[in-house]
């Protein structure tokens, strides 16, 4: 058993999985402390409803966040020990800083968020929320910091053998990252946006079938309430705020994806210019953006360049993405490889330590089907969700939705597609970068004796049984986790605001005696 | 330099997951009633998570400071490492599920998967933390050989017993400082019986390596460490919770702290041939490195340990049963 398929696959699959939670922590923190803002300023009753609901959402899911970013953490030595050795002079400082600066003010914070309901005065409630969602924007730099080392590396000389930092400053304003760093958040704030519309429409639809609010005669949304707290006038101002911001969050997320992306397809044609062919499955030097190609498959099961059949291509459109004009060709394929074999060798250097590996051919081409799809799936999902935002936003622009239970069932199915363009994105930009992990930097002198291939990065004393041991007892924890955090939202969602605030449900009648809990007992305990 | 930084970080790490590890270990192995259950997790509720960011940083920092150290390490405690991770996913989780958990038996699950995680965790980091100091088969690369069990022998044990041991003297001292009612009678009875035998692996594992490497300085401090463990346990039988807990941390401290000073220059040694031991020189980053990383380190952990502190200090009231809530129950609208 290879090492090395086993170790992708698992760095493939926890990763993933570590970045269903990040974005939904990183762009729902950002629209919580929104909202608790909304209500310290504005007093109104609604904020404080949704900053609860949304609270315990958040929470549910942020600590799944923490307990699979500590697998990350620990993987870099586990399976690729010799990637470690490698970079660990770089790359080790953003990921030290990262828990340093980031993790600990995020966590200490929420800590205190979290249990200092009426325990602290409600300005440094405010406050240590604002920290811990600034530690979670913060740790989303640091860690992009060393992500785009990968795909562009700056700051650094090769010294004797491994890569030696020589400017932190260069390797903190990596060009690459620049461009990295606002397209991720926004691609999280993508996530909180859809997330916000799909829920509120549901409890909307929900106050709508059961005949609590109904609509007049031009359509406009009429107000009612079934006598209880959790029912009330105040419940529907909650849910449509959230509607509202959340349309509004998915919409700009998306455009601001859009621009950002633009710019990161213009440096990756720069830095990784093998990479973008391989998105576009550009064999030949051209100018056309390539809506569907058709991609064959030789004997031996990878993709060979040879039968891609460009089926609908939008001329220019390439090369607009490229260069922002539509006449530059773009390189395809067939001229890059050579010029790679040319500067990085044809075949490993035959090593013992790189296992059966060693002596083999690179194959600098990656895996075109997952560019290529990857990039497309990335773009299009983000697409729906901003569509889906788009028509949400229009048809509930009268207060209210409709009393169709398709559209409210589509309106939960668009909460998917941010995530499912997240994780597309970070497929294809890390398997995009294959055979390397760190990809070469061909502009700079100095620099560009630092890549390494995949296949030397890996663990040389760890065996195949043993990273199979750690894929499977993480995929299948893993995995059962998955379906509690999903059970519990959906129980915590359908529970609407009094999920965040029990003492909605509490009996109308003894509010005077028991409203106020006796200053005694804790206002939340696990 | 970083060798003090990277042990203050581990030493940082026990002293503080080390009690909310062992309150999870004793979620089972003594509250016997829900009540109980429920001021034992509130009691490390606002401030573990913040607890175990001091492991990501030990492990962050060895990386940035030591990668070769933090490679070795990691790739050849490969199997112990995996066990560790799964343990601490799952304590992570029962955490904040526990409380959100309907019926009675999700609930019992996951008590036991906050207990078991909290022990099979610090069996884990502790076997990890006495290899480190003992020593693994590393060739002149620094990666291991002999298969996937090489590390596994008596040394592991210790180190897993004396972290289990150490924090479940932490999480009873703990206790007895924050809570009220019967989880501080039982903290303060089982110290006062018990404390040294809690730690006696501890105490075992820092003497024999202080043995194979004896040094003035780590005697010195293991000494310390000892009067620490006296005062602690002096106290116990005095209520003088306050001052246990002290005592605890002065064990831990200067106990752990003579292991690494012992050890150093060393910081993983191979037990196939000196000439391959990873050393504070061998395996450390870059000057350049070092230095980016010490500016770090000088502005922030200083910030670190005062809003650490602050949480605390919000949150130092004693809790007892009267204080939990009733639990939520969340039904649909
Ligand atoms: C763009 C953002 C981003 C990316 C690419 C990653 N993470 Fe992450 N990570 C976060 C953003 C984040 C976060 C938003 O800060 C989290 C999510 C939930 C949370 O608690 O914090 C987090 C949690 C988190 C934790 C737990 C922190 C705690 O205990 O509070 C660790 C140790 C890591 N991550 C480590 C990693 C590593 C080593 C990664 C590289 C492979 C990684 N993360 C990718
Ligand atoms: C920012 C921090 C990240 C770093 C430092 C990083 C680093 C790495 C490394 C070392 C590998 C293994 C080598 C390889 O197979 O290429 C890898 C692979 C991979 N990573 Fe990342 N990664 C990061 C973030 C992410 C995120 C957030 C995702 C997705 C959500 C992701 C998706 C993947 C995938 C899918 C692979 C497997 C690629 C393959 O096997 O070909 N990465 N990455
Ligand atoms: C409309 C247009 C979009 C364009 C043109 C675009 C372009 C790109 C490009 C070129 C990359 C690869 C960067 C590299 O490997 O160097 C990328 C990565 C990525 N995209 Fe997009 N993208 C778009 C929309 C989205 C949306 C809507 C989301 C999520 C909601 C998203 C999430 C991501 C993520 C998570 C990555 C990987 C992280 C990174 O490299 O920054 N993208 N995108």
């Amino acid at each position: 058993m290879d090492p090395l398929e086993v170790a992708r696959w698992q760095f493939g699959i926890t990763t993933v999985y570590h970045f269903l939670m990040v974005p939904l922590t990183i762009g729902l923190g950002i629209v919580l402390a929104t909202m608790q803002t909304a209500w310290h300023r504005t007093g109104k009753e609604q904020y404080l409803r949704m900053t609860k609901f949304w609270g315990k959402i958040f929470m549910i899911n942020f600590i799944m966040g923490v307990a699979t970013g500590l697998v990350q953490e620990f993987q870099f030595g586990m399976a690729w020990s010799e990637y470690s050795r490698f970079v660990g002079d770089v790359f080790g400082a953003p990921l030290a800083m990262e828990a340093l600066i980031a993790f600990f003010l995020e966590s200490v914070f929420i800590g205190v968020w979290v249990f200092g309901w009426g325990r602290v005065r409600p300005r440094v409630h405010l406050t240590v929320l604002w920290l811990a969602v600034i530690g979670s924007v913060v740790s989303a730099y640091f860690i992009l910091a060393a992500n785009s080392f990968m795909q562009h590396p700056v700051g650094v000389e090769f010294v004797d053998g491994r890569a030696q930092m020589v400017d932190f400053w260069a390797v903190m304003t990596n060009p690459t990252l620049l461009v990295h760093f606002p397209h991720t958040i926004f691609g999280a704030l993508a996530v909180a946006g859809s997330m916000l519309l799909g829920i509120a429409w549901y409890h909307l639809w929900k106050r709508r079938k059961e005949g609590i609010d109904t609509v007049d005669d031009n359509g406009y949304v009429v107000v009612g309430s079934n006598g209880s707290k959790g029912r009330d006038e105040i419940d529907y101002k909650g849910w449509r705020s959230s509607f509202r911001w959340g349309g509004w969050v998915a919409i700009v997320a998306f455009l601001g994806t859009a621009f950002t992306g633009h710019a990161q397809a213009q440096m990756m044609i720069e830095q990784q210019p093998l990479k973008m062919a391989a998105a576009e499955a550009a064999c030949h030097d051209g100018t056309g953006f390539s809506v569907l190609s058709v991609a064959g498959r030789d004997g031996e099961g990878a993709t060979t360049c040879d039968d891609v059949v460009g089926v609908f291509e939008i001329p220019g459109l390439l090369s607009f993405l490229a260069h922002n004009d539509f006449s530059t060709p773009v390189e395809g394929v067939n001229s890059l490889i050579p010029e790679y074999e040319e500067q990085f060798g044809t075949h490993l250097p035959d090593d013992p330590r790189y296992g059966e590996r060693a002596g083999s051919e690179i194959e600098y081409l990656p895996i075109m089907e997952v560019t290529y799809w990857g990039f497309r799936a990335m773009i299009t999902f983000g697409g729906i969700a901003a569509l889906a935002a788009g028509i949400g936003l229009w048809i509930g622009r009268k207060g209210t939705v409709p009393h169709d239970k398709t559209l409210m069932n589509m309106a939960w199915l668009s909460i998917l597609a941010p995530f499912a363009a997240n994780s597309a994105g970070w497929v294809f930009t890390e398997m995009g970068r294959q055979p390397f992990t760190v990809a070469p930097n061909l502009d700079l002198a100095g620099v560009d004796q630092v890549w390494q291939f995949t296949a030397a990065a890996v663990s040389p004393g760890v065996s195949g049984e043993e990273i199979i041991f750690s894929l499977v007892a993480l995929t299948l924890i893993y995995a059962l986790l998955l379906v509690v955090e999903i059970v519990l939202l959906v129980r915590y969602i359908r529970g609407g605001h009094p999920a965040g605030m029990p003492e909605l449900l509490a009996d109308e009648d003894d509010d005077d005696d028991h409203d106020k809990p006796s200053s005694d007992v804790l206002s939340f305990a696990y | 330099m970083w060798f003090i930084l990277i042990a203050v970080l581990w030493i940082g790490y026990l002293v503080l997951d080390g009690f909310d590890l062992g309150v999870g270990m004793l979620m089972t192995g003594w509250a016997k009633n829900e009540s109980q259950r429920r001021v034992l997790l509130n009691s490390i509720g606002p401030v573990w998570d913040g607890n175990e960011v001091w492991l990501v940083t030990a492990a962050g920092a060895t990386f940035a400071a030591f990668p070769h150290w933090y490679a070795s390490m990691f790739a050849g405690l490969y199997i112990p490492l995996t066990l560790a991770l799964v343990a601490l996913i799952l304590r992570a989780v029962s955490i904040e599920y526990r409380g959100k958990a309907q019926s009675q038996m999700t609930r019992n699950l996951w008590t036991w998967a906050m207990a078991g995680g909290s022990f099979v965790a610090a069996f884990a980091i502790g076997a990890m933390l006495a290899l480190t100091t003992t020593g693994l088969p590393l060739d002149e690369f620094g990666d291991r050989v002999g298969g996937p069990f090489a590390w596994l022998n008596g040394w592991a044990i210790l180190g897993g017993l004396a972290v289990v041991g150490i924090s479940l003297a932490q999480g009873w001292a703990f206790l007895s400082l924050k809570t009220l009612g019967a989880p501080r009678e039982a903290g303060n009875r089982q110290l006062r019986r018990y404390l040294p035998i809690y730690l006696l692996p501890a105490a075992l594992w820092a003497v024999l390596v202080v043995l194979r490497y004896p040094k003035v300085m780590s005697w010195a401090m293991l000494a310390v460490a000892v009067l620490g463990l006296v005062l602690a346990w002096a106290c116990s039988a005095r209520r003088m919770e306050g001052l246990t807990f002290t005592g605890m941390v002065i064990f831990i401290v200067f106990g752990v702290g003579a292991i690494f000073v012992s050890l150093y220059p060393n910081v993983l040694p191979s037990t196939l041939d000196e000439a391959y031991n990873l050393t504070v020189t061998s395996s450390s980053s870059s000057e350049y490195t070092l230095s980016i990383m010490a500016v770090v380190t000088a502005i922030f952990l200083p910030l670190v340990l005062a809003y650490s502190a602050w949480s605390y200090w919000m949150f130092r009231q004693r809790l007892g049963e009267h204080h939990i809530p009733e639990s939520a129950v969340v039904t649909p609208v």
